[in-house]
């Protein structure tokens, strides 16, 4: 049971300001990803929320509480640290009791609360040893039973995958994920790989520069991103992006005229563009085909690689940019083929000169039944109660 | 399986490989057991230099003669005593200094520097100013401060003599101490300092509960150098008490120094020397079981 708010947060050290005023409603059981380059602000932000780092200017709320001047432990709020951050002389018992021991409870009570959390994680056989003796993936399990035995409002994680080898990685973001489902708790999540972001968000923050690019659902993300940077930053192999000139408005769509004289009918919102407007064409590897009956767009390959699923190539289309093209693991194409690029104007994404998004005619499907999540979004929301209390109480 | 396995080879190489630190070890052998056979030889001796001719084999006569000795006794328990308590006013002392060091404030790079100095400072010098500058009962510094209070002055080396060469000592090795644990300090994982005050650590439960355990094994070093440097403190009781009033300040070294250059006894003072081994030893197996165990967690 916790919301949090923060109203136009600022950081500064110094005259370096890191945080540039950050909005955010996040909502009670809601699993916020932080994402963004590194350097974003979003760690900083995270230690924000967690009282490590002191408020420049702004406000920060938990449950309609101010909780700027609150001491780290006050807040309710648990962390999970990149580097588990365990106690090396105390045994993983120990370890998930310690805030426990501080706060003056009994041994054995601290013991059962240990062991019943323990059970949870599987880590009931490992109780008694001491970090150094664990693997990777079970200190990260200690280190979230020890965020667990506390039973916060909050969970917080910096980054807790970074330091796993990618199978391990896997593993553990799915069991995170079916923590989330089973302790129906608030979290906030901090990470710089997108595809954590985009399979545990419920919403994902888009940070780059100390500023909020854009809030919304994963697919929300994807499908209508607000700005060349979140186009960019969201989706793997990053889009395509290609210069192009406004040659004519329609209520269905909008035309442009790619560098290889080629023109693409891209269904936006009429009256954004004018004709004659510079403008940035994007569109997602895997939305782009090679066909032969039907190409938008000749290229001749300069690198292919083959993931066996699928094979990016690196096609150089005239004009002389290059585009990645997912086509198919059984793709015949070779280095220096000329290939025909298919380029469909309803999966097109179209950038104004200033980076923004021309908002599309019509709003993805899946992205429909969400509410639209922005920066901008009214506050009241954040403080309606919900009835459920949480199950690990 | 393994063991076998292992062990194959390196019979096969034994023969040259012990040709190859035969060096080594011929070396080390002359280096430690011919000093050491020399002194068990002389302790065996009725060997006086204020007679030299009147020269022969007594056996353990030396030892016994030593042993018997009430003041070598005194001198065992005033070199524990003095050990001990430096040990623990050095690392005690060290723990605060390292911690209040590690914090950030203006000039510390020049205090750290400072409060480093006094190792530099070799033992005779700093017992010299000790004794004339500081605790001289007329002269020193402290003296006149009391005086000036109207309080009196304590002639340190007459009244409190132990404590005067403990405070002496201490102030020699309280940098060091504080050098070692302050780069331990430093090593320390700030994400653990984060985690624990998230777990609701105050700042004296933060050192309790995670600085100390860290600092432990620093602690144990520390702890080992300096018992190997305190059993054998001679410059300081030279300098200032001369081993007295009495026996005050008589420790093993200086025992052994008065045996054999006050006494010319070279058969006791080699008795006496081999039982400060023993002693030494005995403190050493003792620390290097407690610091190996520290070592290994």
């Amino acid at each position: 049971m916790a919301t949090v708010t923060l109203r136009n947060i600022h950081k500064s050290y110094g005259d370096n300001e890191v945080i540039k005023g950050v909005d955010l409603d996040i909502d009670d059981r809601e699993f916020v990803v932080f994402v963004g380059p590194s350097g974003c602000g979003k760690s900083t932000l995270l230690r924000m929320i967690a009282g490590l780092e002191d408020i420049t200017a702004g406000e920060l709320l938990v449950d309609g509480e101010r909780m700027n001047e609150v001491p780290p432990d006050k807040r309710g709020l648990a962390m999970v640290f990149q580097t588990y951050a365990l106690y090396p002389h105390m045994s993983v018992a120990e370890n998930m009791a310690f805030s426990l021991r501080l706060a003056g409870m009994s041994k054995a009570k601290r013991w059962e609360r240990a062991k019943e959390v323990a059970r949870t994680l599987q880590l009931e056989p490992l109780l008694d040893r001491k970090p150094k003796a664990l693997s990777g993936g079970q200190r990260q399990r200690v280190a979230i039973g020890r965020a667990l035995v506390r039973n916060p409002r909050v969970f917080l994680f910096d980054e807790p995958l970074s330091n796993l080898d990618a199978a391990l990685r896997v593993q553990m973001r799915l069991e995170l994920s079916s923590l989330h489902d089973s302790l129906q708790s608030t979290m906030i999540y901090v990470t710089h790989d997108q595809v954590e972001a985009m399979t545990l968000a419920d919403k994902i923050v888009v940070l780059q520069g100390g500023v909020v690019e854009q809030v919304g659902s994963p697919l929300e993300l994807y499908h209508h991103p607000n700005n060349l940077f979140v186009a960019g930053f969201i989706g793997s192999p990053k889009m395509n992006f290609l210069p192009v000139m406004t040659t004519g408005v329609q209520d269905s769509g909008t035309n442009v005229r790619l560098p290889g004289d080629a023109v693409v009918t891209v269904p936006v919102q009429p009256k954004m563009l004018m004709v004659g407007d510079r403008a940035t064409l994007g569109i997602r590897p895997e939305h782009l085909r090679i066909d032969a009956n039907n190409p938008t767009v000749m290229g001749e390959v300069l690198v292919v690689e083959r993931l066996g699923g699928e094979t990016y190539l690196y096609v150089k289309i005239a004009g002389g940019d290059t585009f990645i093209v997912q086509a198919d693991g059984d793709s015949r194409a070779k280095v220096r083929d000329h290939v025909p690029i298919y380029i469909d104007g309803h999966l097109c994404h179209l950038f104004n000169a200033d980076g923004l998004a021309v908002p599309q005619a019509e709003r993805h499907h899946l992205t429909l039944s969400t509410p639209e999540v922005s920066q901008t979004q009214a506050s009241h929301q954040t403080y309606a109660q919900h009835p459920q209390s949480s199950q690990t109480d | 399986m393994a063991a076998s396995v292992v062990s194959r080879p390196q019979q096969k190489t034994t023969a040259p490989a012990g040709l190859l630190v035969a060096p080594a070890i011929i070396a080390l052998v002359l280096w430690m057991v011919v000093p050491l056979a020399m002194a068990i030889w002389f302790a065996c001796q009725r060997y006086n230099l204020l007679s030299p001719d009147n020269r022969e084999f007594v056996g353990v006569q030396n030892f016994v003669y030593v042993l018997t000795d009430s003041s070598l006794w005194i001198s065992i328990g005033i070199t524990l005593m003095l050990v001990m308590s430096v040990l623990v006013i050095t690392i005690g002392l060290g723990t605060l200094l390292a911690v209040l060091f590690n914090q950030e404030f203006a000039g510390r790079g020049v205090a750290r520097v400072l409060a480093i100095s006094p190792f530099f400072v070799m033992p005779t010098v700093s017992a010299l100013i000790w004794k004339n500058m500081l605790m001289h009962p007329v002269n020193g510094l402290f003296a006149q401060v009391t005086r000036g209070l109207g309080l009196g002055a304590i002639d340190w080396f007459a009244d409190l003599p132990l404590l005067a060469i403990i405070i002496i000592v201490s102030w020699q090795w309280l940098p060091f101490a504080l050098l070692i644990l302050l780069t331990s300090i430093q090593s320390l994982d700030t994400d653990q300092m984060e985690a624990a005050r998230m777990d609701g650590a105050n700042a004296l439960a933060l050192f309790r509960f995670v600085v100390l355990p860290h600092l432990s094994r620093a602690i144990a070093v520390v702890a080992m150098i300096e018992t190997i440097f305190f059993l054998a403190i001679f410059a300081e009781i030279f300098v200032t008490t001369a081993g007295g009033p009495g026996l005050a300040t008589t420790n093993l070294a200086y025992y052994i120094y008065l045996k054999a250059l006050l006494e010319f006894d070279v058969g006791g003072a080699s008795a006496g020397g081999l039982i400060a081994v023993v002693l030494a030893n005995i403190i050493a197996i003792f620390l290097m079981r407690s610091v190996a165990r520290n070592l290994d967690t």
